[in-house]
């Protein structure tokens, strides 16, 4: 909301970044190979191929965690991983996949910058019969057999859990405040769709404020403080924030208006990063509904099924939990990110 | 009628009027407008201070540059790197309030003071100079704090951003402490001269023999110092440092309420106090919006229109051919 009059043209620039919105600017890095192991340590035998990695960034803890799984698993199984970080950059990770392309990998996987501009560069992956994963977020493309596969979250089913756990939670009865993500961005109308779908089946269950927070702490906070002075915030009784942070933000201001979070207020959101299950532990905090950044093992399940010439589904979501507290303690000291 | 006249074209008159209906608005939605419980002020109004204090902080430096001539891009980059210094200091090296503080305002200084000398030693071009601080200082402070969210828990520190003394919010006395010392120095010593000089003709002054180097720098130095306190504020505020998004183009509402207070980006005359009445505007209509049900697709277009108009209400220009249209009316 501080955001003025320029922002509006940059929103169309953020407007993919799924679980933590935000950029940097630094000089392109070279593609590097990932050092490889010989042979596969423990499991089962499969052929040992070579993966083309494009990613994003490092611009939050998710897409760090994100990084660390595809890493990891590579290692894991003993396949030769070749790594590139395009800076949010386009033309960064086309030009990794152009030079991936060039030295004639088994499979290349990227998490997409933007939705649009990448027909050219996937038509030459084609003609050269590389298979081509998605990587958390999807293309814009007339052309669906440019891509093989999309593996990563479901937006919509996130917030239609996050919908269940709360009318599970209230007996279908809330005043809810929403927290929305950066206007137009895939991962906040998702979110918000899928919550939408999933209580309306709960007459008593209305929405009676929303705005947006930016996925931020501060702007969380600050839409908070602005909710809990109207007639509606005062009444209200739950509050859905489509990520943790602006959870974690909001839940400061309605510490500072007097309430108590998570008993007066019932919050639930979205991502499930580390200091949400924090908050879950000090009670402030009620649910958080998991957006996985630990792609590595469907990324490379896919990879060797397609090494292998197995057909493979076009669309894989990955496995995510609803942490509540009930169940959080079973996770909280392994979370990295 | 002269008098009505005067009043109206003054420099101040249509931000404060534009102000004053924003809360009048503001305090019909609110619910809790304004109040005292526990010796403490809260409400909506306070919200307005408390939110704006870190443009406003931002305003004062800015409108120091903008006098000059020149501009700062690199506040909102300035306030990221001086709170992920303060966090690191904090939890890295459980350092106590004092040493974050300090850190934060230093490092704030010495992004100052690098534009300061890019600007007044070797003659970079102002937007070119701070631009470059802008687009890297992002990156410095993600260095500092590892591409994470730094999180700490410290009392004293966090005072800064929710803190009361008196009654009144900590960062509300900032802005009023900042105001006063830079009041004070600037029309006590002949720099309020020597800085509208150099905005108006930077040559003629240093024929004059205005040190022009030296104000140059300090200008830029201040403005470094005053993103390093609003960066303090923004990370004491959530009790965290966030490289990515604390003061995430806050330069532009900087900017905006030097604007709105009146100050023309050519540099020349300045007010202080139009810079924060300029900064209040913009936070209060934040603020507004936020309370009321404007839908978050509109809130953009809704603050553009209103920023438009005060601007275009202030332009001799444009309120010239209102009266003629007025007149012409028989």
């Amino acid at each position: 909301m501080r955001k003025m009059l320029l922002t509006t043209m940059t929103v169309s620039l953020v407007g993919l970044w799924a679980c933590a919105p935000a950029t940097t600017d630094a000089p392109p890095p070279p593609v590097v190979s990932a050092p490889a192991i010989d042979g596969p340590a423990d499991s089962a035998p499969a052929q040992k191929l070579t993966l083309g990695f494009a990613q994003v960034g490092a611009e939050s803890d998710w897409r760090k965690a994100n990084t660390e799984s595809i890493k990891a698993e590579a290692e894991k199984r003993g396949h030769e991983l070749k790594f590139s970080d395009a800076q949010q950059k386009q033309e960064n990770q086309i030009k990794a996949i152009r030079s991936f392309i060039a030295q004639g990998v088994d499979v290349i996987a990227f998490a997409p910058v933007v939705e649009t501009g990448w027909d050219a560069v996937l038509a030459e992956a084609k003609a050269a019969n590389i298979p081509v994963i998605l990587s958390d977020r999807t293309i814009n493309t007339q052309d669906e057999t440019l891509y093989t596969a999309f593996v990563g979250s479901d937006f919509r089913e996130e917030g239609r859990r996050a919908g269940k756990w709360l009318a599970e939670k209230t007996n279908g009865e809330a005043s809810i405040l929403e927290l929305q993500g950066t206007p137009g961005s895939a991962p906040a109308n998702e979110r918000k769709a899928g919550f939408a779908e999933a209580i309306a089946d709960f007459p008593n269950m209305k929405i009676v404020k929303s705005q947006t927070g930016e996925f931020t702490r501060a702007m969380g906070k600050e839409v908070m403080e602005a909710f809990l002075k109207t007639p509606e915030g005062q009444g209200a009784t739950a509050l859905y924030a489509h990520n943790d942070d602006m959870a974690i933000g909001a839940i400061q201001a309605i510490e500072a208006a007097g309430k108590k979070p998570g008993q007066d207020i019932v919050i639930v959101s979205v991502d499930g990063v580390k200091d949400a299950f924090l908050a879950i532990q000090e009670g402030k905090l009620n649910c958080t509904v998991e957006c996985n950044p630990l792609l590595g093992p469907p990324i490379f399940d896919l990879a060797e099924k397609l090494v292998a010439g197995e057909q493979v589904p076009k669309i894989t979501y990955s496995e995510e939990g609803v942490f509540d507290e009930n169940n959080y303690a079973d996770v909280i000291n392994d979370r990295k990110y | 009628m002269a008098s009505l006249g005067r009043i109206v074209s003054s420099r101040h008159f249509w931000p404060l009027l534009v102000f004053v209906l924003t809360l009048l608005l503001l305090r019909h939605l609110s619910t809790d407008f304004f109040s005292i419980s526990d010796g403490r002020v809260y409400g909506s109004l306070v919200d307005v201070f408390v939110r704006g204090s870190q443009v406003m902080l931002l305003a004062l430096g800015m409108t120091l540059v903008i006098a000059t001539g020149g501009i700062d891009l690199s506040v909102g980059a300035v306030m990221a790197i001086s709170g992920a210094m303060s966090a690191w200091l904090l939890t890295a090296h459980e350092a106590s309030a004092g040493v974050a503080i300090a850190g934060g305002l230093g490092v704030g200084a010495v992004c100052g003071l690098w534009n300061g000398a890019l600007v007044a030693w070797f003659g970079l071009q102002p937007i070119i100079a701070t631009l470059i601080l802008m687009t890297a200082g992002r990156g410095i402070a993600q260095l500092i704090t590892d591409g994470t969210i730094i999180t700490f828990h410290h009392a004293a520190f966090e005072a800064l951003g929710k803190g009361y003394a008196l009654g009144v919010p900590i960062s509300v006395w900032l802005v009023l402490g900042m105001l006063l010392v830079i009041g004070a120095v600037v029309d006590w010593t002949n720099l309020r001269l020597s800085i509208e000089s150099i905005g108006s003709n930077a040559t003629a002054s240093r024929v004059a023999g205005v040190p022009v180097a030296r104000v140059r720098l300090l200008v830029y130095v201040v403005s470094g110092l005053c993103a390093g306190l609003a960066g303090l504020i923004n990370a004491a505020n959530i009790a965290a440092a966030d490289a990515n998004n604390a003061g995430l183009y806050l330069e532009l509402d900087a900017i905006l309420a030097v604007v709105i207070g009146g100050a023309a980006l050519s540099g020349g005359r300045f007010s202080l106090t139009g810079a924060l009445v300029g900064a209040l505007v913009v936070q209060g209509l934040t603020t507004t919006i936020l309370t009321s049900d404007v839908s978050v697709h509109a809130t953009r277009v809704v603050k553009a229109v209103v920023v438009v108009l005060v601007c275009l209400l202030q332009s001799p220009a444009f309120r010239a051919r209102l009266q003629r249209m007025i007149r012409r009316r028989p």
